[in-house]
């Protein structure tokens, strides 16, 4: 059993007691929510009569159904309208603090919390959504939940939980040029599996994480779920403290220095034990990209997609099925794949580090497949523009759209047609996840997307510099 | 409702044997059957993509086989329901009609969402899986039996014991599978650990 790690200092300090199934019922410190997973949630409320116990902490906002181009209400999609005023209603019922179109803050709830400074390191942290794990770059227990769930926090601030095991994860050495957060994401996810973190908190450390922006330690954070982990995390240090700062709703003057102690005393300690430990060689680490239907199913962008006989007989059906999916087979090389469709967004890599990354990447040059970027919040829009951002983006003629999810998983009118194939910054290539039950989705890094638009095809980053 | 309603120890019934590991929240309920801001028609969508082509015509697919409609059991392969937080995957399979889940593994949220719900989560191995999904295709209509207390699966004759996390069947043996009522009862010790809080 691991010891002395964040993961048990964080989790000690917020459970409230052992409860009589012998599972821990644990306090929550932040609840974000959105419009999708939570009407269900407060029509129980509703029937019982029931109350939010703690409004003050949670926050909401909008993302998953949010159209992108035309926002004007009411919505032409009359079932996410329908969303739209469950959710203004209940918040304004329940005393919930909302970020909406008109606050200038509204955004994908896993930019929106970091960039408000909601979160923060030493925190117990939950939302009806997987990707919650984001929040762990600041050294909280971040996770997501079910609508049952959301209902037990809205009506208690807790919930009843088993304590996972911890899994280090050292990534060391220097990483390659045209490698990014992403990548390394990826990569881990290859070689630990989409179910290796079941039962686990990977807690991802060494000198290559530790090097990171907090942007970038997010993008990590957000896919230990893909990797089977319902929690990721990252011990916070002066990067963290530098990034929470004067943000809105971080502490301030002498608080936010008191805060910093406890964010410090939360850290694993040196001798902390672990119950497993796995060590990622950063410097052979290349550009990745999937060429399957899970996001384990990735290679280096200059390799072959490999051969059924490399897997177990168990495997193979399952990876010919991904194989026929993908319209690929194996041993053909993935670059020069020819593409439909560049998405450039999502809780992963919608942050202004990642548009930044993909301008560099366009500027002065021009798309020849359709391609969207959409920022994932207000906020990264705004500071996008005033760096001139969107003009490089449209000039090379991408569409620059306003913030949400967007072609993520396409509950909103983004969406493939049909068998597009589509190079993909979010997080899941599942079958049918953006929209189109026989679209095909390559995930990689924003840098990678944008440098595949150019060339209409599934190209090499590293021969873009 | 009483606790004692809601205990859950014995399910007799039908199977129904799905191929394939990795089956993901999104096969399970396609995000586009997401946008209802109630959980009561999640049984419809279950597996839609799977079972249905773009005209709405069946495929092949053992949900859309009469041999084993009415199937009490869902027998599935190893990571189970990963992918997104959606209760709706568990909600449509308890409104489809499925009592309990059988598996070599399931991801976390989504056993998480089932216990809430009253599913009973059943963990065996890959032989033991393998064989009772042969059993049920050679024979659809041969009777199963889930006995929590003795975490026994009977598939016809045939016995297979499984291990059971002790906190979930507490839950279920005891009624208190949706945690609600005993995070009620804590509630001076919840208000004593929030001021306890830095934050
Ligand atoms: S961007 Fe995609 S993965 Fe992230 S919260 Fe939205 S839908 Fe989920």
């Amino acid at each position: 059993m691991s010891k002395n790690t964040l993961y048990d200092k964080v989790w000690d300090k917020h459970k409230v007691d052992t409860l009589p199934t012998g599972q821990d019922h644990l306090f929550i410190g932040l609840h974000l929510i959105h419009e999708v997973t939570t009407p269900q949630a407060f029509s129980m409320m509703e029937e019982t009569g029931a109350t939010v116990k703690f409004p003050h902490r949670t926050f909401a906002t909008t993302d998953h159904i949010i159209p992108t181009q035309a926002q004007e209400r009411p919505f032409a999609d009359s079932k996410a309208e329908s969303m739209m005023q469950a959710l203004e209603n209940n918040v304004k019922k329940y005393g919930i603090k909302y970020f909406d179109f008109k606050s200038g803050k509204q955004g994908i709830v896993h930019v929106v919390g970091p960039e408000l400074g909601l979160t923060r390191p030493g925190m117990t942290i939950v939302c009806g959504d997987s990707h919650t794990s984001t929040h762990g770059a600041f050294g909280a227990l971040a996770f997501g939940i079910g609508t049952t769930e959301v209902r037990h926090v809205l009506e208690t601030q807790s919930l009843a939980l088993n304590r996972l095991k911890v899994r280090k994860i050292n990534v060391t050495g220097d990483i390659p040029k045209g490698v990014y957060a992403k990548d390394i994401i990826l990569a881990i996810i290859q070689v630990l599996g989409v179910n290796g973190g079941i039962g686990y908190a990977y807690e991802f450390n060494g000198e290559v994480i530790h090097r990171l922006s907090m942007e970038e330690r997010m993008t990590i954070c957000n896919m230990s779920i893909e990797g089977g982990a319902r929690i990721g995390y990252i011990n916070p240090d002066d990067v963290t403290y530098d990034y929470l700062k004067g943000r809105e709703f971080a502490p301030k003057g002498e608080a936010f220095d008191k805060a910093v102690d406890y964010w410090k005393s939360i850290a694993s300690d040196n001798d902390a034990e672990y119950d497993d430990v796995v060590n990622i060689d950063g410097s052979k680490l290349e550009p990745m990209v999937t060429w399957g239907t899970t996001p384990a199913q990735s290679i280096g962008v200059s390799g072959k997609i490999p051969s059924l006989e490399s897997f177990s007989e168990d495997d193979r059906p399952v990876l010919s099925k991904a194989l026929a999916y993908m319209d690929v087979k194996e041993g053909q090389f993935i670059k020069g794949l020819p593409i439909d469709v560049a998405f450039i967004g999502s809780c992963t890599n919608s942050r202004i580090s990642d548009l930044r990354e993909a301008a560099k990447v366009l500027k002065g040059k021009k798309v020849n497949v359709k391609t969207l970027v959409v920022p994932g919040s207000q906020s990264v829009r705004s500071q996008a523009q005033k760096e001139g951002l969107d003009k490089i983006f449209t000039e090379a003629g991408a569409e620059w759209r306003f913030a949400g999810c967007s072609m993520c998983l396409a509950m909103n009118p983004d969406r493939l047609k049909g068998t597009q194939r589509c190079v993909s910054t979010s997080n899941r290539n599942f079958m049918g996840r953006q929209g189109s039950p026989t679209g095909r989705t390559l995930l990689m890094s924003p840098a990678s997307v944008a440098a595949s638009a150019i060339e209409g095809k599934v190209a090499d980053i590293r021969e873009s510099y | 409702m009483s606790l004692t309603e809601n205990k859950i120890l014995t399910i007799e019934g039908r199977g129904i044997p799905l191929e394939g590991n990795d089956i993901d929240t999104d096969q399970v309920v396609p995000a586009r059957f997401l946008k209802e801001i109630t959980f009561k028609n999640m049984g419809d969508y279950l597996f839609y993509d799977a079972r249905f082509d773009e005209d709405g015509k069946a495929k092949a697919h053992p949900l859309n086989d009469s041999k084993f409609k009415g199937g009490k059991f869902l027998v599935v392969q190893e990571n189970f329901g990963c992918g997104s937080s959606r209760e709706h995957a568990a909600q449509a399979i308890k409104r489809y009609g499925i009592k309990a889940v059988i598996g070599i593994s399931f991801s976390e949220i989504f056993s998480g969402n089932c216990k809430s719900l009253g599913i009973p989560i059943v963990q065996l191995d890959k032989d033991q899986i393998a064989k009772i999904a042969h059993a049920l295709t050679d024979d659809p209509t041969v009777m199963c039996a889930l006995n929590i207390e003795n975490e026994t699966f009977k598939v016809g004759t045939k016995i297979f014991f499984f291990s059971m996390a002790p906190t979930l069947k507490a839950s279920l043996v005891g009624g208190t599978w949706d945690a609600l009522t005993l995070l009620q009862n804590n509630d001076q010790k919840t208000n004593r650990l929030d001021a306890s809080l830095p934050y």
